[in-house]
């Protein structure tokens, strides 16, 4: 495999909880990412998919240095993110860009195309010289598929894929290694959908990018991503190739997320084995001892209250998966 | 104080002119349209469609489509201005309720139509326990009082299988979590026992395994009360799993109408076709996800002909003039908005 672009090792964000206004004492934390490790490889995407709550967006957010850590470190070029400062931190964001979720909010309604997409060489002015910054702002422009002559429109004259797409060429401009999207495409229509994915790949495949994709809807994860880690509750439950993480699921809660996904062909409607999971997500600031999915679990025993399961390979699991009793079931394809 | 015979009217819930016999809901020929400073954007233009008892019929389509107009105009609940309902007529029962009086509408509202929106922590009052707004509708509606009002609010929220309804009852919104706010959603679309369920993207704002949980529900409370259902949805998916019956909407139009089942076996319509091929599929790896190139049109600037005829790769010149393609009939049950249907299904 490829070499490794970005590392996280025992990665910790924990948000205090506290009383009081003038005198706060901190009662507890909200354990929103608890010990993630992960590795990124040169030009392969990495998926990450979780529901609401279970700290993918925390994660993004350290990763691209928006959060500090409360422990662990952020590894990228040998340097650890977590412990740079200032001047340092700077420079090495440069590396790591951001693709954000909604392209209503992310884009500055004040600013024209131009201004958005040239901020980052305002900021990084090393990074092109002054008198081509106009010229790098129109090669973005059309590498992502947007006409150069709308460079002074503002961002409510476009639509909403076309608003994605500035946000990406924004990521662009300062040629990172790593892109972070965090939900991508989740805002848009599917005939979109659909056009942003493709460009997205695309681009890896000129520029040779490393993604992280975060995001919830599976059907567009297994579309772009070569390995997939699945998180419950600050913690990565299964990790492993996407043909591992989606025919051949060994983590419970894993195999509980893919049976919900409903599959746009209603032959298999009754052909398919569904997990309907009982009840919500504990909270991140008091969860269950041991596994964190045993509450809502079919297959909790005695030793998941008591023991933590590792995230490692087991005797029925080729792939590491977080289950003392991980075993293979395939959820998505029909059964009968 | 109301007089008697109002209070009378109030508490009964039949509609004067019904007819058993006739279809739970017809829609026909529907134009709405928002009048706006940029120009009057058409949002809905010539829908007709039906549902029966026990029936779920879908309507499917992007933002914009007009399928949440429909709805809206279905219930009565339009802003207006700028929202005017146009022409058409919308009979419950063979009662046209286009023509009735706003007490009447309101009467139905609830009564026999109700409807669950997307996003229920901004449709329920959050000042307000669910008690209370539960309670609110029995004592309006049926003239209860707060006691048996609440013990049917209690018997709601365990209707819709919310752990420890009796003390839960007094929460209010904030405090349920977005699957367990649906749910309170879904009791009190269900509190006075309509004939027709209309779902607005019930579960677009939740998480997969909470959305299982609720079309679950959904399903099983249709079938024991026998409802006719609208489900209004953007999600190919969702469709495909609950779904008898499809409608396709595409600028305001109704572009395909088709039993599920062929639907997705055979589409009639270049927008279903395309619509079908671009989707990403959690049991395939490596298809080829096929784009629709362009942009649905804006509704202030409807594309003469056929609105999909930029976007489509069956484009003829005939697409292209007014007026727009009528819907044809390829087979029973199925009809298509598109001059070349033959062709795009491929039949022999």
């Amino acid at each position: 495999m490829s070499e490794v672009v970005l590392e996280t090792r025992d990665l910790v964000k924990y948000f205090p909880l506290t009383r009081g206004i003038l005198f706060k004492s901190k009662y507890g934390d909200v354990k929103a990412v608890d010990g993630i490790n992960l590795q990124l490889h040169r030009g392969e995407t990495l998926g990450v998919v979780g529901e609401s709550g279970c700290g993918k967006s925390t994660l993004a957010k350290l990763l691209v240095g928006l959060e500090k850590p409360t422990s662990g470190s952020i590894v990228v070029r040998g340097q650890d993110h977590a412990r740079l400062s200032g001047e340092e931190m700077r420079r090495a964001r440069r590396n790591i860009q951001l693709v954000m979720q909604d392209p209503y909010t992310s884009l500055n309604p004040r600013m024209t195309v131009g201004d958005i997409v040239s901020e980052p060489f305002q900021i990084h002015p090393d990074v092109a010289p002054k008198g081509e910054t106009r010229k790098r702002v129109h090669e973005l422009l059309e590498l992502v598929g947007l006409n150069p002559d709308h460079i002074n429109r503002y961002p409510h004259q476009f639509s909403g894929g076309q608003r994605q797409r500035i946000g990406i060429a924004r990521a662009l401009a300062l040629k990172p290694e790593i892109i972070l999207c965090d939900e991508p495409v989740s805002a848009l229509d599917v005939s979109i959908q659909a056009q942003v994915m493709n460009l997205l790949e695309e681009l890896q495949n000129e520029l040779g990018l490393s993604y992280i994709f975060i995001a919830h809807d599976l059907s567009v994860v297994r579309h772009i991503a070569d390995r997939v880690a699945v998180m419950y509750l600050g913690k990565v439950v299964e990790i492993g190739s996407d043909i591992q993480i989606y025919d051949h699921p060994t983590h419970p809660y894993t195999q509980a997320l893919l049976s919900a996904v409903p599959v746009p062909d209603p032959t298999l409607r009754g052909h398919r084995d569904q997990i309907v999971l009982q009840g919500d997500v504990p909270s991140p600031a008091n969860p269950p001892s041991g596994c964190r999915f045993r509450t809502r679990c079919w297959k909790a025993q005695e030793i998941c209250t008591t023991t933590e399961p590792p995230l490692q390979p087991w005797p029925k699991s080729v792939h590491p998966s977080a289950c003392h009793f991980a075993e293979e079931r395939d959820v998505i394809h029909a059964t009968h | 104080m109301a007089s008697t015979t109002e209070i009378q009217t109030r508490l009964d819930p039949s509609i004067p002119g019904t007819d058993p016999h006739a279809a739970l809901l017809a829609v026909e020929d529907l134009r709405v349209e928002f009048r706006t400073r940029i120009g009057v954007a058409k949002a809905i233009n010539g829908v007709s469609f039906e549902v029966n008892s026990g029936e779920t019929l879908a309507i499917l389509g992007e933002s914009g489509c007009g399928k949440s107009v429909t709805a809206q105009a279905i219930m009565g609940i339009i802003d207006s201005p700028p929202g005017f309902v146009t022409g058409g007529r919308i009979k419950y029962r063979g009662v046209d309720l286009l023509k009735r009086s706003k007490e009447e509408r309101r009467q139905i509202r609830g009564n026999k139509i109700a409807m669950i929106f997307q996003d229920a922590l901004s449709a329920l009052n959050p000042v307000f326990t669910v008690s209370f707004q539960l309670t609110e509708l029995f004592r309006k509606h049926r003239g209860m009082t707060r006691a048996d009002g609440k013990k049917r609010a209690i018997e709601l929220l365990d209707l819709v299988k919310i752990p420890a309804a009796r003390q839960r009852v007094n929460d209010f919104p904030h405090q349920f979590s977005g699957g367990m706010r649906q749910r309170v959603m879904i009791a009190m679309s269900l509190a006075l026992d309509p004939e027709l369920l209309i779902a607005d993207e019930p579960t677009t704002a939740l998480d997969v395994t909470v959305q299982a949980q609720i079309m679950a529900l959904l399903r099983d409370l249709q079938r024991e009360r026998n409802m006719g259902l609208i489900l209004i949805t953007h999600d190919m998916g969702v469709v495909a799993d609950v779904a008898d019956r499809i409608n396709v909407m595409y600028a305001g139009r109704i572009v395909e109408k088709a039993p599920v089942y062929d639907i997705y076996a055979k589409p009639s319509h270049p927008y279903t076709k395309a619509l079908l091929e671009s989707i990403p599929r959690v049991d395939l790896k490596g298809q080829q996800l096929n784009v629709i190139k362009g942009l649905p049109p804006s509704l202030v600037r409807i594309p003469a002909g056929c609105a999909f005829s930029p976007r489509c790769r069956f484009v003829q010149d005939v697409c292209k003039a007014d007026p727009p393609p009528p819907l044809y009939d390829v087979k029973p049950g199925i009809t298509s908005a598109c001059h070349f249907w033959e062709e795009v299904r491929g039949d022999e």
